[in-house]
């Protein structure tokens, strides 16, 4: 079985897998690593967000054979170090906010807000209200409004 | 054995009478303190008994469930841990709803001991608690509110005692507070882990508490963050599909192409075990089952799998041969002799076929061996679970072990074990522990549906009044689920119903005219069609209400009248009242509003408590034009203002989390989101097909008011918004449009999709995911 290699929480895996099995069964059902939910499977519910380089991503639509081994992926389980603290000023904010419903979206929510602010930063600007009509991630418990809240708590202490 | 209080009495609260009560329980032997609690039968459900046409006004669904779970509500057991925490195994599934939240409160409060020191868990199936372990209709706080604080309070009083004895000073002079036993006269003080093995009971004991007044609370009636904030936050919630059971492997199920079509055979299965990762495959009931490594291999030979299916026993039907069965069991509206000038007003409304579409899909691990199963799964109901999976299993209902794990929501859907009896059967068919899922576009298609439902009403009226109001409910059978559908045919004798019938029963208990509309009569019919239906969020309230509320606004419009004033004016009570001025008052009722949107308002009464919801709404083309891929736009509610008294709040801001909730439901069902039924199939298959709110459907603005508490008793809350929220919806989408509209979601009519296929059953997952990065 082919063995693929990249670094995963600032770690360097090393797992064995068929070149098609999509990323997210990888991380889940290989690598224990359950952060990222399903919730759809075709990169339309948003539940398994998770960072590459820094960018949002779906790996349930990313064949584990298009990853590189200098490409860094980034679960909710290592967003916090990934800036080098306890917890990152986004799930802060998360908490602050008491977001939460069941959760099952929350961990897509968050590393899909921290992205997006990301994105508006490097474009020269603060996030807007029409950034947040543009998340797609669906929270089926409608905490909607506390994460507009919390996504813009959470940027100004990021 | 029995002994009295030898804690110092609470300072009595003057109103409350609840809080002279005693209270009985037991003391159990154990190694540190272990207390239960148990109450006696309140002699509620002899009172008196009301007559039609209107008994949810004085016995509800929740006396009904309140009821039925006092028999065996003694046996909820607390712990004190050396460790100076309390432990508690909550027999109710949380779904998201934040139940194991207020309990850890309730808790807290009368053991005064700090919330995050309460390890509130999830019991497993325990079959002697027989109704008392049930999760639906919001009435999990109802029912264990007392119960739980007798329990809370039995362990203070324990403590109290045994710090007494250590510190060599009378009970007068000890307080209890965060987590101590304090001495008032020397400032002395022991940790209740101090105290958890010298407090613990020798002989099983009984002894009786009075509970803490409404007017020394601390904790009840303070907004608290939910306990498992945290964990959601960090990834580390775990839900069933997390579990790391040894050997349980992924599963999933090649499922028919049309409703509760069968297995005739399988025409590749060796080919299909061959395939990369691929453990086993085995025929089920309900389809073909594969095992494998990985989740995503599963997919692969699901999609692969060469089946000949039977057909299911609804393959012809769609939307419009369902509708015509409804109209045909329609009940006549017959109106009881009123003068001959009064004017009759009518109104017919359609809501079509919805999904619960929890976003964690069903999952469960099964483990069986030749004499026994363990399950894990999230189940509102484990009893009923484990009864069926013991059927299906041909073993004792005592060889069954059923864990209770953390839900991605609900939303009715996990009243059913579906999924737990599938994995159990797989299990036993391969030898092998299974960890079953389905996918989604399974619980799209295969799932349950919240039923279609015509709701008819006619009104007369006649110089100002309202002299009838008759209403009509005509639907899709509901599948209650076991557990439900039991406790109310347990306590059939008990209800004032009649020989209605449970769902009658159901419909009755739920529903209520809370107008002075003269004489009042609603029933409800019922079609049998063979379809997978459930009690969705608030059962037939979104419908009912929807309907109701906007024939309010039309009896209104016929009498001059504004919608806000007419309601007022005809509502029944002053609790009704407070929050349909508060929701008027804080929403500006009555501002100019540009052309293409306006205001709506509704109100309703559920559940022992009182709501209302002012929304403002933008249908506009510039808005309704608005385009997002994958997705549906359409009028935009702006803001939405919402009121609700549930009587005693226990979490206000958990109350909060729930209401906005209720409202995106409710946006939902009255814009956006339901089910087509086509060829024996649902259309729908994923969520680029169902359209739930999203982010670009939520109110940019939105206000809830929780109402001071009204009285000492917390009423449900885990349902309340939804319909109130998409009556209110209805109300403004007819005022800024100038029509009434009748059929729900708005945009039912127009398929905003391409359908995927149903064979193979599921769809594969894209593989370009890294071109869309952000
Ligand atoms: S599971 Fe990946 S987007 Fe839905
Ligand atoms: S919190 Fe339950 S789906 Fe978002």
């Amino acid at each position: 079985m082919p063995r693929h290699t990249f670094i995963l929480n600032g770690t360097r895996m090393s797992v064995e897998a068929e070149d098609d099995v999509r990323l997210l069964w990888v991380l889940r059902d290989l690598l224990g690593f359950t952060g990222p939910k399903y919730g759809c499977g075709i990169n339309v519910c948003k539940a398994c967000t998770c960072h590459i380089n820094g960018k949002a991503f779906n790996p349930c639509s990313v064949p584990i054979s298009a990853i590189r081994p200098d490409d860094e992926i980034t679960t909710i389980e290592g967003l916090a170090a990934s800036v080098g603290r306890d917890l990152h000023p986004m799930q802060e904010a998360w908490l602050d906010n008491d977001v939460a419903q069941c959760g099952y979206c929350q961990p897509g929510q968050i590393m899909a807000a921290v992205a997006k602010v990301r994105q508006a930063r490097a474009e020269g600007r603060e996030i807007r209200d029409a950034d947040l009509d543009e998340i797609r991630n669906i929270c089926r418990c409608g905490t909607y409004n506390r994460i507009r809240q919390a996504i813009k708590a959470g940027a100004a202490r990021m | 054995m029995k002994s009295d209080d030898s804690a110092p009495p609470r300072p009595e609260d003057g109103g409350d009478l609840s809080s002279r009560r005693r209270f009985l329980g037991y003391l159990l032997a154990a190694p540190t303190l272990v207390v239960a609690a148990e109450i006696g039968a309140p002699g509620r459900a002899e009172a008196a008994i009301p007559s039609l046409p209107q008994p949810a006004e004085l016995y509800d669904s929740m006396d009904l469930f309140r009821d039925a779970a006092l028999p065996t509500a003694n046996l909820i057991t607390i712990q004190i841990n050396r460790d100076g925490t309390a432990s508690f195994a909550l027999p109710r599934a949380e779904v998201g709803q934040g139940i194991t939240t207020s309990t850890a409160m309730l808790i807290a409060e009368e053991l005064d001991l700090p919330v995050d020191r309460v390890h509130v868990g999830l019991a497993d199936a325990r079959p002697e608690l027989l109704f008392n372990q049930l999760t639906g209709g919001s009435v999990s706080t109802v029912t264990t509110y007392t119960p739980i604080r007798v329990a809370a309070a039995i362990a203070r009083q324990r403590l109290l005692r045994a710090a007494a004895i250590e510190l060599g000073d009378g009970v007068s002079n000890l307080v209890t507070k965060g987590g101590e036993v304090v001495s008032t006269v020397t400032g002395r003080a022991l940790s209740y882990g101090e105290l958890a093995t010298k407090a613990a009971g020798v002989v099983l004991e009984q002894v009786s508490v009075t509970l803490k007044p409404r007017s020394q609370f601390t904790v009840i009636g303070t907004p608290q963050s939910r306990v498992d904030a945290l964990d959601a936050v960090t990834g580390r919630k775990a839900f069933a599909m997390d579990l790391q059971v040894p050997g349980a492997k992924p599963t999933m199920v090649c499922r028919p192409p049309t409703i509760n079509g069968t297995v005739r055979g399988v025409r590749n299965t060796a080919e299909v075990r061959a395939m990369p990762g691929i453990t086993d495959v085995v025929v089920i009931p309900t389809g073909v089952a594969v095992r494998g490594q990985t989740f995503g291999q599963c997919i692969d030979a699901v999609r692969a799998l060469k089946v000949d299916w039977g057909p299911g026993p609804v393959d012809g039907a769609s939307d419009e041969t369902v509708l015509r069965e409804l109209r045909r069991a329609e009940l006549p509206l017959a109106v009881p002799a009123v003068p001959l000038l009064a004017q009759t007003v009518d109104g017919d409304f359609t809501s079509h076929f919805a999904s619960p579409a929890a976003l964690e899909p069903l999952c469960a691990v099964a483990d069986v061996r030749s004499d026994r199963a363990e399950i894990w799964a999230p189940l509102k109901v484990p009893i009923v679970a484990q009864k069926a999976i013991a059927e299906a299993l041909g073993v004792p209902q005592s060889a069954v072990t059923v864990h209770v794990t953390q839900a991605g929501g609900s939303f009715g859907r996990k009243l059913f074990p579906d999924a737990a009896v599938e994995a159990a059967l797989v299990s036993k068919a391969v030898g092998k522990p299974v960890k079953l899922m389905w996918h989604r576009v399974d619980e799209c298609r295969a799932g349950r549906a919240h039923p279609m439902s015509t709701t008819r009403v006619r009104a007369t009226v006649l110089a100002g009044q309202v002299l009838t109001f008759e209403l009509r409910h005509t639907s899709v059978t509901t599948d209650f689920g076991q557990g439900l559908g039991e406790v109310l045919t347990a306590m059939a004798m008990k209800l004032p119903v009649g020989n209605y019938g449970f769902a009658q029963g159901a419909f009755l208990l739920t529903q209520k005219v809370p107008y002075h509309f003269g004489v009042v009569t609603q029933l409800l019919n019922e079609v049998e069609i063979g379809f997978n239906t459930g009690s969705m969020r608030q059962v037939y309230s979104p419908d009912v209400c929807c309907a109701r509320e906007l024939m309010v606004d039309e009896l209104a419009a016929r009498m001059g009248k504004d919608a806000y004033r007419f309601r007022r004016e005809f509502l029944k009570d002053d609790r009704s009242r407070a929050v349909l001025d508060k929701v008027a008052r804080a929403g500006n009722w009555g501002r100019t509003m540009a052309p293409g949107t306006a205001q709506g308002i509704a109100f309703h009464a559920e559940f022992k408590g009182y709501s209302a919801a002012l929304v403002e709404i933008d249908c506009r083309p510039r808005t309704t034009g608005r385009k997002v891929p994958d997705a549906v736009t359409g009028p935009r509610v702006t803001k939405v203002v919402f009121a609700v008294d549930v009587g005693l709040p226990v979490n206000p801001r958990g109350l909060e989390a729930q209401m906005m909730g209720g409202i995106m439901d409710g946006i939902a069902l009255a814009l956006t989101s339901s089910l087509h039924l086509k060829d024996g199939h649902f259309l729908e298959g994923s969520w680029d097909n169902y359209f739930y709110t999203r982010q670009w459907n939520v109110p940019p603005e939105l206000e809830i008011h929780i109402m001071p508490a009204t009285t000492d008793q917390p009423g449900g809350a885990g349902e309340f918004a939804v319909g109130p929220a998409k009556a209110a919806v209805a109300c403004a989408y007819g005022r800024a449009t100038g029509t009434m509209p009748t059929s729900f979601p708005i945009n039912h009519g127009t398929l905003s999709f391409e359908p995927k296929p149903t064979v193979p059953p599921i769809p594969q997952s894209p593989i370009d995911g890294l071109d869309h990065a952000l």
